[in-house]
């Protein structure tokens, strides 16, 4: 489904990369780092008084290419995830997405309370790294 | 439900409870609960990750120290904060009535003394729960008399070094 999947820490640091094709982890880094500008744009809305639909987690569509979709969501800890699809996949909704997300954080929270991760390492948990593989392949 | 209750209620407290006599007979001096501070440190900047999962992202300061008086306490001690106060400029006072980890103990002066022991690990709990959220601050404690506990939050505006894993944070007030 996705074609790339990142995790940011607090401080804008890439704590996770993880891409289908190996071979374009360099031109997916580039993507996820240029997406954080619209994260941080993003989150400074939210600081105004707007509508409250925009206190989600989950920040929706962040910027597209012709190639590809990107998508991002942060948690109340200011960790960032990054999502990037494939423009030609329709079948994804944003449903789907939402869903991807939910999974992520699902398996980010069960690895930060693994007593072996220190918080704001690089994650390096082969189950994350599992659970992860098969949300970006859709399963 | 169950035939035999649950005892996941007590366990936290005997826990807690053995956590604390370990460490004071373990460390040297009478007053050296840092270890204490700590371990809930660790505990509460971990934990906060799962109990905001489903939340809506914080508005600001406030906001999230009421997500802590509400939620984070009942899912931690199973009832809410009874006041909370703040002067709006980083300083907040959380006082609970009947403290869970003290309340146990007879009401009397006689546990006064060792009582802040037992609360130590709920400050360290806030600390880095807050800490997680990005609220930099110092807990303290006070009782005064038994069953109830205030802890005073005093938050720093501007953090210069991120704090985890280990030691102390270096922070610095603005406009000081």
């Amino acid at each position: 489904m996705a074609v790339c999947i990142a995790v940011i820490g607090k401080e804008n640091s890439p704590k996770y990369i993880s891409c289908i094709n190996p071979s374009m982890e360099l031109h997916f880094q580039y993507k996820v780092h240029v997406s954080l500008d619209v994260v941080e744009e993003k989150l400074q809305a939210v600081s105004k008084p707007i509508a409250d639909v925009t206190k989600e987690q989950y920040l929706g569509l962040l910027y597209s290419t012709e190639e590809h979709k990107i998508y991002g969501y942060v948690t109340n800890t200011k960790i960032k995830f990054i999502v990037v699809v494939d423009s030609s996949n329709t079948l994804l909704r944003d449903n789907e997405i939402r869903m991807m997300f939910r999974r992520l954080h699902s398996v980010y929270a069960d690895i930060v309370c693994n007593p072996f991760f220190i918080p704001g390492e690089v994650i390096s948990s082969k189950k994350f790294d599992k659970t992860v593989k098969s949300i970006m392949y859709g399963d | 439900m169950p035939a035999v209750p649950i005892a996941d209620d007590c366990l936290f407290e005997f826990i807690h409870a053995e956590l604390v006599n370990y460490v004071a007979s373990s460390s040297k001096g009478d007053h050296d609960v840092s270890t204490l501070e700590y371990l809930g440190f660790c505990c509460g900047y971990r934990i906060i990750e799962r109990l905001t999962k489903d939340w809506p992202r914080f508005k600001d300061e406030l906001d999230t120290l009421k997500f802590m008086c509400t939620d984070f306490w009942s899912s931690i001690f199973k009832k809410q904060i009874d006041n909370l106060r703040t002067n709006h400029a980083g300083v907040y006072v959380l006082l609970d009535n009947n403290f869970r980890l003290i309340s146990k103990m007879s009401s009397g002066n006689q546990y006064l003394e060792v009582a802040p022991r037992y609360v130590t690990f709920t400050c360290g709990l806030l600390r880095g729960a807050l800490a997680n959220l990005g609220i930099h601050c110092v807990v303290t404690s006070e009782i005064k008399t038994l069953p109830a506990c205030a802890f005073h939050l005093e938050c720093w505006l501007h953090v210069i070094e991120f704090p985890f894993p280990f030691g102390m944070t270096r922070v610095s007030r603005l406009g000081t």
